[in-house]
């Protein structure tokens, strides 16, 4: 065995050289039952979670719309989609593709997966219960934390197992490198708790005094978004890509040097949601300088994710994991620049309060960490149930429907927030304009939610299809291409 | 990077350094803060809250208020706040000690709510507007608010809290009144408590031009 140099010996692409076949199918096979319960119930809120969201965004433009019941309203509505989507679907999912990714790359099976399996039933009464109380009227009203108080301890609990079981793998990891992908999943699990912890003692359960409940809950409502999602995302990225294309990643030290400034410059970022507000000028500084310096870890992520790929690009014609993890990597960068530039105070005071910022969080939450996760899944499902996915058609669908959809939402209430913004910036401008210039605009949106809910259906009914073994028995995987022009001839979607 | 307590030592003080500038230091230095005694009055700015109003913070709350309706009006020059009329001044980490939670805002599908009790103090007004905010102000996307009312027959005499002046679609017929639940009291009970003009040293009203 000749010498491996340090950039291959970190290539994911090379591990089936040091791990045999049959025993990466026994790692597989130890995560099959928590992971694929983590994506079925993530799937599950996420059909919840879209048509929750639909009829809010068709409220804000006809208010009359099922506006007879307390539950009904635009007011529990809207935190009942933030919520699901975020603990239901987003963090399950992550949770599912983190675990499995964890074992991978550890190279060790998972260990008593029963007590993830509780776990995960956990998590999902956490989530259920939540969403009751939220449209039963017991939400508090503090955005990202609307679960109640008697549903939060619910989810910490499952967490704690989950997160115990992911860094635990570590313990028994096999020799050799620690991946990219490692680091990042590694600091998740560590974060989330921290983070969850902190905000529920001090806004849910003994609330704290004034002003300095706005501080906690943005520096919690960020960081679920960069230091628990984005991390996750990004491991799969990296994870993805390379083993997909069959091609190590471009630059060990960028990836250093993207990591670590995530860590420092992300975990600061929150107040910049309160510009202007009533807070000491030093901390809203500092978050804007922190989130100005958020051009360094993401241009570095985007220069090795690019440089790996090029050459490659034509594996996005074959590959469905590729086409979905590439859209959410390039999405990635967009949002990520685009929200450095919202914390610049002159630009913040135009589309704070406005439906940009509602585009922004979706083009992240959606554009980019979705689209990762579906990538992901149609990586690893095929894995787990040792079956591959029926419909190559069905699949393509998915990935219009969602593309289309969150782009045109996206673009929709980006225009729309500029001319609300315009209009509640100017003294000579009534209110009223700044509703009337938005309408249009959150029309398009409405619509745009018809096209992700059906892509969530095509994609939900794909995975029913997969659980029950249905159709023809492939005898390799289902590409959107029958011939792939693979040159690296690397065997995987 | 093999070295696991290496990652594991950065990954915790990187996070530890927002945790003590973002959440211990406001938790010791705002959630701290004491009202300011008033001289001429005896009594404290802010000024306390009804209990009332303190019951219609939680219907507020369960009710979703804050996804459209902010509660900040922000610095000037950076913002248009003052000059587009939402406050006198700018609200500071004082007007915010007897909040229960804090409803800053992020979005301004609405009205901003800062000194609602100031520009809007009719409580009759506030019931009409919630019960069908289109009748109030046709223009308005706000959803109603009806399921905080009861409409009933009129046995005898009129409600004393029976709402004046309703029109519209959902107005009651003849015989018939519309009387607000307790919740929708102590809703109204909580906009028009809400005054943010009472003068606070840190935060002067900026001179007219």
């Amino acid at each position: 065995m000749k010498p491996q140099s340090l950039l291959s010996s970190i290539n994911p692409a090379n591990v089936p050289d040091t791990l045999a076949s049959h025993e990466r199918a026994e790692i597989d096979a130890s995560t099959r039952f928590p992971v694929l319960l983590f994506f079925g119930s993530a799937i599950f809120w996420l059909l919840v979670g879209s048509l929750l969201g639909l009829i809010s965004a068709w409220k804000m433009t006809h208010p009359g719309f099922l506006d007879s019941m307390a539950w009904l309203t635009f007011g529990r509505l809207r935190p009942a989609h933030l919520n699901t989507v975020i603990y239901g679907w987003a963090s399950a999912a992550g949770i599912g593709v983190g675990l499995w990714l964890m074992a991978r790359l550890c190279r060790v099976p998972l260990m008593h997966s029963k007590l993830l399996i509780s776990a995960a039933i956990f998590w999902n009464l956490g989530v259920l219960v939540g969403v009751l109380g939220i449209l039963a009227g017991d939400s508090r009203s503090i955005e990202w934390l609307e679960f109640p108080g008697y549903a939060t301890p619910i989810l910490f609990i499952a967490y704690a197992f989950i997160g115990v079981w992911a860094i635990i793998m570590f313990r028994f990891r096999k020799p050799g490198h620690v991946y990219v992908s490692q680091w990042y999943l590694f600091a998740a699990f560590l974060w989330f708790p921290w983070l969850y912890a902190t905000a529920n003692i001090l806004l849910v359960w003994q609330p704290i005094q004034g002003s300095a409940q706005g501080a906690v809950n943005w520096w919690f409502a960020h960081n679920v978004l960069g230091l628990w999602f984005t991390p996750i995302g990004l491991a799969s990225a990296y994870y993805m890509i390379p083993k997909v294309i069959g091609r190590p990643i471009h630059s060990y030290y960028l990836s250093i040097l993207g990591f670590w400034s995530l860590a420092l410059f992300y975990s600061w970022n929150g107040m910049h949601h309160l510009i202007g507000g009533p807070f000491p000028a030093w901390m809203i500084s500092a978050s804007v300088v922190a989130s100005i310096m958020m051009f360094i870890p993401v241009v570095t992520v985007a220069i090795n994710h690019h440089m790996t790929m090029r050459g490659h690009f034509d594996a996005l014609k074959w590959s469905p994991t590729l086409r979905f993890t590439v859209f959410g990597a390039m999405t990635y960068t967009v949002v990520s620049l685009q929200g450095s530039s919202m914390a610049i105070p002159s630009l913040n005071t135009l589309t704070h309060f406005t439906d940009y910022t509602i585009g922004h969080a979706h083009l992240g939450l959606y554009g980019f960490f979705s689209m990762m996760m579906f990538g992901a899944m149609y990586y690893i499902v095929p894995r787990l149930v040792g079956w591959e996915w029926p419909s190559a058609t069905m699949i393509r669908w998915h990935f219009w429907l969602v593309a289309i959809g969150i782009l045109l939402m996206v673009g929709s209430l980006t225009v729309g927030g500029v001319l609300q913004g315009l209009a509640l910036y100017d003294p000579t401008v009534t209110f009223r304009s700044s509703l009337e210039y938005a309408t249009p605009f959150r029309l398009v949106r409405g619509v745009s939610g018809f096209f992700l809910l059906a892509g969530h259906i095509v994609f939900a009914t794909l995975f029913v299809l997969m659980l029950l073994k249905v159709g023809q028995n492939r005898k390799g995987p289902a590409l959107f291409v029958t011939e792939p022009q693979n040159k690296t001839g690397a065997a995987a979607v | 990077m093999n070295k696991l307590p290496l990652i594991f030592l950065g990954v915790l003080l990187t996070f530890a350094s927002s945790w003590l500038g973002l959440v211990a230091y406001p938790y010791l230095t705002l959630g701290r803060m004491q009202p300011l005694p008033d001289e001429d009055t005896g009594g404290y700015f802010p000024p306390s809250t009804s209990g009332l109003a303190v019951a219609g913070e939680k219907v507020y709350a369960a009710s979703g208020c804050v996804y459209c309706h902010s509660q900040q009006v922000r610095l000037s020059p950076l913002s248009t706040d003052i000059e587009k009329g939402l406050g006198p001044r700018h609200t500071v980490a004082r007007d915010y000690l007897r909040a229960q939670p804090v409803f800053l805002g992020t979005m301004r599908t609405g009205p901003d709510l800062t000194n609602i009790g100031v520009r809007q103090p009719d409580a009759n007004w506030h019931h009409q507007h919630l019960y069908e905010p289109q009748v109030v102000t046709e223009w308005s996307v706000m959803p109603s608010f009806r399921f905080l009312y009861k409409m009933q027959k009129i046995e005898g005499q009129p409600s004393d809290d029976a709402l004046k002046g309703l029109r519209g679609p959902n107005a009651p017929l003849p015989g018939f009144e519309v009387v607000p639940s307790d919740d929708a009291k102590a809703l109204v009970a909580y906009l028009v408590s809400l005054k943010r003009n009472y003068p606070l040293p840190e935060s002067p009203e900026p001179a007219a031009k």
